[in-house]
């Protein structure tokens, strides 16, 4: 591998000493010996396990909850409902003002997507949890529901979340984010050629090796050790807080080794139940997630809609770009509020065009939330937005990369978000990239650079 | 329920543990006897994270049940190191940056040991063979084997 350190010689210090050169990672002797301790790698004499009874209905509304079976069965030594949790109603972002609060931790009047928390059961073994879960009876009034975000914006669809009363996230901008720059209008009068297209991608489920859980203790004083596989330790604890209405300081949590995140372990889920329980037994409580509900039941990348109408001109110039994104946020917001204006601030790519209109959506359907994963809101806008040059440049007769190298950003030209670009080594990496892959290009492309015009 | 006895030979150390009827492998190894280098990624064959060596042969912990193992030598990545001395196995996927998150690495790590204890000699062919029941979800495969290829060789040197 070769290092190209002259690009930023100008800004960096190249006296580097660890820049550059192949070190070992620290965690790897733990890993090949098999000693590396992830959350579940502990055995705590007493402990107690915690499986959910889950919505078997997308919509429907709870009328009523009887756990007198399963209270009888033996094993059985606690179940948790929606009243028992101090504060049931919640949102992750909450923390960052993001609000309103719209999930809560056991359903309590309504589930909206299959697989939704009713009911927890606390058992002596995993076994014994399983049985009586399958014996909780749960009343429910099946409603309407709604798996598409089309369907969803419609007017008189089913409102799948009352805390927002509507089908979309309404931003302080209104009823999505919204970049405009320049005037698109203007520019697509300019263009040769106008092409619009519609991408769309479906949900996609990190499926870690190490499925999500956590192992409480309850420590003298009050206080709740909780061992966790968590990717955002600061969330869980403070929204556990919250959820608990219990000071932080009697929350000891302990992360360690994640055993495969990608961004499915950034929700905050397991923890907050399983203190609960903890609490309310005195004893251990292990909560893990099965397989199955690993693939099912945690949040995967949101489906997304993306619509981009750009405007060319035959020598390869971007003149207009125009794009309504849709994020599918499925029932409750957790992390796609945020991915949704991610995706607002991403959409022109690495290009400059001089008039942008971009309006992202997050849309709440009866579909199992969606959250973060590897660069959610800007993954699938870099899908939809380089097939979208491909076929441009196909459009034009003009060669994909050259195409590029003629729209892309450079250090002092100012971003449709009103960022100034700085740092920007996207030509030079085109340059590498090109003689890699012995695919050439005019000369006047090599003679470029990010600094200027060249 | 009745407790069924076990006597078995860990990484060469006798064990005699009561059980469960019904208890897997991979339970009494990680919840009983403490050895916890087997992980649980499915309890249901799928993801090799928590593959064993009984009597020379590859197995899934989660779906060997613990009563039928009387008197087998069962191997674990947790044991392989002798002494302090890493495996050759264990230095090469070290050396060539064979491990992300790490919880398919015992697994990887006992598939390959498999693979080199019946055929010393393998081809790419056959190390690719070997681990297509392990799942790496970093999807770090290449790695690792170029490492169970260079263990193979004797030729563990670092690449990165």
């Amino acid at each position: 591998m070769k290092l190209a350190k002259d690009y930023f010689a100008d800004e960096r210090a190249d006296g580097l000493h660890e820049i550059g050169r192949g070190l070992p990672r620290a965690d790897l002797p733990g890993h090949v010996t098999g000693k590396t301790k992830y959350f579940a790698d502990r055995s705590i004499p007493g402990m107690l396990h915690l499986k959910m009874v889950r919505s078997p209905h997308h919509h429907a509304r709870i009328r009523g909850i009887d756990t007198s079976e399963a209270e009888k069965h033996p094993g059985v030594v606690k179940i948790l409902t929606a009243r028992d949790v101090p504060h049931n109603v919640y949102t992750i972002l909450i923390l960052i003002q993001i609000g309103p609060e719209d999930e809560q931790v056991l359903a309590e009047d309504k589930v909206r997507w299959k697989g939704e928390a009713v009911v927890a059961v606390v058992a002596d073994s995993e076994r014994a949890a399983n049985e009586a879960a399958a014996k909780v009876k749960v009343d429910y009034e099946v409603l309407p529901a709604v798996f598409d975000m089309d369907e969803a914006l419609k007017p008189g669809a089913p409102v799948v979340n009352e805390y927002h009363g509507q089908n979309y996230y309404l931003y302080d901008s209104g009823e999505c984010r919204k970049v405009r720059f320049g005037d698109v209008e203007a520019g697509f009068a300019e263009a040769d050629f106008i092409l619009e297209e519609t991408y769309r991608s479906s949900p996609i489920e990190h499926a870690p090796a190490e499925t999500t859980g956590c192992v409480v203790v309850p420590e003298g004083n009050d206080r709740f050790t909780c061992y966790t596989n968590t990717q955002a330790m600061f969330f869980t604890l403070d929204n556990t807080s919250i959820i608990l209405q219990m000071p932080g300081h009697q929350l000891h949590l302990v992360g360690g080794t994640v055993g495969g995140g990608f961004g499915g372990k950034v929700d905050v889920i397991v923890e907050p139940i399983a203190i609960l329980a903890a609490k309310l037994t005195g004893r251990p409580v292990s909560f893990v997630y099965s397989r199955y509900e690993e693939m099912q039941i945690s949040s995967p990348r949101a489906a997304e809609k993306i619509v981009i109408k750009d405007g060319v001109t035959k020598d390869g110039r971007l003149v207009a770009r125009k794009v309504t994104g849709y994020t599918d946020a499925g029932a409750y917001s957790r992390h796609s509020p945020y991915g949704a204006q991610k995706g607002a601030a991403h959409y022109p790519g690495p290009y400059t065009v001089p008039n942008v209109w971009i309006d992202t959506y997050c849309v709440y359907t009866n579909r199992t939330p969606s959250s973060a994963m590897r660069g959610f809101g800007v993954t699938i806008a870099d899908f939809a937005l380089e097939v979208q040059m491909d076929k441009l440049a196909r459009l034009i007769a003009m060669d994909p990369l050259e195409f590029r190298f003629i729209n892309a950003y450079r250090d002092g030209d100012m971003k449709a978000h009103r960022q100034v670009t700085e740092g920007a080594a996207l030509i030079e990496c085109m340059q590498e990239a090109s003689r890699a892959a012995s695919w050439p290009v005019a000369k006047r492309f090599y003679d470029m650079s990010s600094r200027g015009e060249g | 329920m009745p407790k069924v006895p076990v006597q078995f030979a860990l990484n060469g150390e006798e064990k005699a543990e009561f059980v469960e009827s019904g208890t897997s492998l991979l339970t009494l190894l990680r919840d009983k006897i403490g050895d916890t280098s087997p992980k649980g990624g499915c309890h249901q064959g799928t993801c090799g994270a928590c593959s064993v060596i009984i009597d020379g042969e590859l197995k899934l912990s989660c779906l060997v049940l613990a009563e039928t193992c009387g008197n087998a030598s069962v191997q674990t990545t947790g044991g392989l190191a002798a002494d302090g001395v890493l495996h050759p196995l264990q230095r090469a996927f070290l050396d060539h940056f064979a491990a992300q998150c790490g919880f398919c690495t015992p697994g990887m790590i006992m598939a390959a040991k498999a693979l080199l204890d019946r055929n010393p000699d393998p081809t790419r062919e056959d190390v690719v063979e070997a681990i297509s029941g392990n799942i790496c979800r970093c999807t770090g495969y290449e790695p690792i084997i170029q490492a169970v290829m260079a263990a193979a060789q004797g030729n563990s040197q670092r690449v990165a």
